[in-house]
């Protein structure tokens, strides 16, 4: 009936024990931050406000979870209805990794207590980008769930909502092609109110929502590149390589533009000199450079894209470029003035690997129990 | 109705707008801090051809920078408008006319217009020996002042010469140069100090008296208010970096180029009252004055300050002196370094997303060669 179909066996594996060790180490942590506050746990001061748990968990953890996103661009808008076969398990994925970000955004806020005022319009600040990107997550959110809702109906055989649901799915759908183009520009929006804080080698004004948006996007294919591979490692299933392998060529296309954009827009303000300056601003963006050069290089051949392995590198190469370019922007190369500096503590990273560990089993059980996976025999 | 063929005389009379003309005098308003029905008024005082005000103006020991600036004011038309606000029937530098035929006419019109016509004073008045060191017409400029000054409506001395005697004054004073108000003790005389003054203090200071028929607020030393009624140093634009604690040290040094506080390089503007930061000077905008330009203000406009201290003395600060030591800004609190455990950790999350990479790597790359023969391609 269904072209997706449960991953036979057991839930318990030592990999998924070992995630359940981080998870109750990042639990704990987050039960310390609740009890004595924010300082008790990490490390933010007036000058870094945003530590780890907003520009990993959200600015870069919502572009990892750009996977439904990236597909479900390629796939509905430019009805490319072959790769179908992926979408299910990037749908998941963008499921918690937005999840992941809203909840980041819950506990790095000081007093979280007053996030019921974004339910309320009365309340709402119309110049806020922070209020779009606010209400476009948590939106997208629900959105994502109402995707992934045909798994789960399908698992309870409830067919009549299936049946229902399915009529109405494409408004979703395309609510989920708009929302994240929203938000993920918005992301890029942030910098530009940042001004001078923001290094000059990261500071394009006007140019920062598309860049972050051609990052989110090529993180989005990247994910799911990398979803796929290791799905098929993990689960010992036949790899999906060729359809890929012309997925790749979406994230050619991408970060040419993205670099051409980038590099452009340093050449033409006279900014260039900052990349060789040999501080540490310059050689993070030569390290970012070379990440995203590099797959752009293996993706170029033919012979290379059709090479499981080399694809894979090269998307991971690319989620770090991307990554770091986020990182670079919001922490790495930024400057809120003389005495400040920030280096996340222990407990702070524990709390975001924590709850990296959760996501992955939660993903883990969804794959096992739902029908998520694109059965063999249909492919 | 009257008022409506007033302006459109103006307009021909000028050759400016109504427009340009309503907008220089809301600017004189404001520049007073007067209402726009003030500035209504003043308009109505300059565009009625009745109410020019005659004007003698007299130049003793200056250097005519007054009357330079004067003229090269660059808002629209406005040496137009200065000759035509006011009747300028006596001027050393403008007159056409030239020796005994100018003098004549000087007398002719302080005797025609006795007791209505203002007389500007430009320059101070040499009193040694009777004043013999500065002599117009045969006549030494003290016998000018005080004769002027007899029939005079208002008396207003432009510049730090006539204000307090100025550069003539400086030093060892070998003529005994004194400013007007101490040359007419009895009289009160508007100063507006400064070398040169901004003009548009100037122009505030006549258009109110033709409007009002009076002169501005004063304050002790007869300067109007709104143009010398603050220190420079509590509107300068620079002042921030004064409470911060980051001053210039020599010219061309990092702070000279951040835009650091002068003080320390000698500026004057912590004892020196005018209005140089809020209208700035040569009409381009942006921070064009002496100490947005990057040089220290010398006190042109103070007695005591302007030619008699040296430039690179430190001001004696009117409102409050820095201290010797500031709170040390790179103190923020809250800010840790990063510690091993935590540099380890973030090495180890990184470490093992590229170990399992590599691990997938290897397995895709097996099953990859095994699986070559049902290719989907």
């Amino acid at each position: 009936m269904s072209e997706h179909q449960p991953v036979e066996g057991k839930i318990l594996t030592l990999p998924f024990m070992f995630l359940g060790v981080l998870a109750a180490i990042g639990l704990y942590f987050l039960g310390v931050r609740f009890a004595d506050g924010l300082g008790a746990v990490a490390n933010i001061n007036s000058g870094y406000p945003w530590g780890i748990w907003v520009v990993y968990d959200v600015v870069v953890g919502t572009a990892l979870a750009c996977g439904g996103y990236a597909l479900a661009f390629v796939i509905y808008v430019f009805n490319k209805g072959k790769y179908h076969p992926l979408i299910r398990p990037a749908i998941l994925a963008s499921l918690f990794g937005y999840a992941l970000g809203g909840f980041g955004a819950f506990f790095d806020m000081g007093r979280y207590w007053q996030f019921y005022n974004i339910a309320m319009p009365s309340n709402w600040n119309f110049n806020s980008v922070m209020l779009e990107v606010g209400l476009c997550v948590i939106t997208y959110i629900f959105v994502l769930f109402i995707e992934f809702a045909p798994a789960v109906l399908e698992r309870m055989g409830a067919k009549n909502m299936l049946r229902w649901l399915n009529k109405v799915l494409f408004f979703f759908i395309a609510l989920g092609v708009l929302l994240p183009t929203m938000h993920q520009s918005s992301l890029g929006s942030l910098l530009i109110i940042m001004g001078a804080k923001v290094h000059p080698l990261w500071q394009s004004l006007q140019w920062q929502p598309l860049m972050a948006l051609l990052t989110a996007l090529t993180m989005g294919f990247s994910i799911v590149i990398f979803e796929a591979s290791f799905a098929a490692v993990g689960f010992n299933r036949r790899p999906e390589t060729p359809l890929l392998a012309r997925l790749s060529k979406a994230i050619i296309a991408l970060i040419s533009v993205f670099l051409l954009v980038r590099v452009l827009e340093l050449a033409l303000n006279g900014k260039l000199g900052f990349a060789f300056a040999g501080d540490l601003a310059g050689n993070m963006f030569l390290l970012e450079m070379a990440l995203f050069i590099f797959p752009l290089v293996v993706m170029l051949s033919r012979g290379n894209r059709d090479n499981g392995r080399l694809l894979l590198f090269a998307a991971v190469s690319l989620l770090f470029a991307g990554a770091l370019y986020r990182f670079n922007a919001f922490l790495i190369a930024f400057n809120p003035g003389p005495g400040y500096s920030y280096f996340p503590s222990v407990p702070e990273i524990m709390v975001t690997v924590g709850i990296v560990a959760i996501e992955i089993m939660a993903y883990l059980v969804f794959v096992k129990k739902l029908p998520v996976l694109h059965s063999a025999e249909h492919a | 109705m009257n008022d409506e063929r007033n302006f459109e005389q103006l307009e021909k009379r000028l050759g400016v707008s109504r427009r340009d003309f309503m907008k220089f005098c809301t600017g004189v308003a404001a520049t007073m801090g007067l209402t726009t029905s003030d500035a209504m008024a003043m308009a109505n005082a300059v565009a009625s051809p009745k109410a020019r005000p005659p004007v003698i103006w007299l130049h003793g020991q200056e250097c005519t920078g007054c009357t330079e600036s004067l003229l090269r004011s660059e808002h629209p038309t406005i040496e137009t408008l200065i000759l035509d606000l006011i009747s300028l029937d006596y001027h050393e530098t403008l007159a056409a006319a030239a020796g005994h035929q100018v003098e004549a006419a000087k007398q002719a019109s302080m005797k025609a217009n006795k007791g209505k016509y203002l007389l500007v004073i430009e320059g101070a008045t040499p009193t040694k020996d009777g004043g013999i060191y500065c002599k117009i017409g045969g006549k030494t400029m003290l016998d000018h002042v005080k004769e002027a000054a007899e029939g005079a409506a208002a008396i207003v001395s432009i510049g730090s010469c006539a204000s307090w005697g100025g550069i003539p004054s400086s030093g060892i004073n070998p003529t005994e140069a004194k400013g007007a108000p101490e040359i007419l003790p009895d009289k009160t005389v508007v100063t507006i100090p400064g070398c040169p003054p901004n003009p548009y203090n100037f122009l505030s200071t006549v258009l109110h008296f033709v409007t009002f028929g009076k002169l501005p607020a004063l304050d002790h030393l007869n300067r109007p208010k709104f143009a010398y009624g603050r220190l420079i140093h509590e509107n300068c634009e620079r002042r921030p970096h004064f409470d911060a604690g980051r001053f210039a040290l020599e010219f061309g040094d990092e702070g000279h180029k951040l835009g650091y506080c002068l003080y320390k390089l000698g500026c004057k503007g912590p004892e020196t009252y005018a209005n140089c930061p809020a209208i700035e000077f040569g009409d381009v905008g942006g921070g064009a004055w002496p100490v947005g330009v990057g040089h220290p203000c010398f006190g042109c406009t103070e007695e005591g300050v302007g030619f008699t201290k040296a430039i690179h003395q430190l001001a004696d600060v009117k409102t409050h002196a820095p201290p010797n030591a500031f709170p040390y800004v790179n103190d923020r609190p809250g800010t840790n370094s990063a510690t091993p455990g935590a540099a380890a950790l973030v090495g180890g999350v990184i470490g093992a997303a590229v170990g399992a990479t590599a691990m997938a790597a290897k397995k895709l790359g097996k099953s990859n060669e095994a699986g070559d023969g049902d290719s989907q391609g």
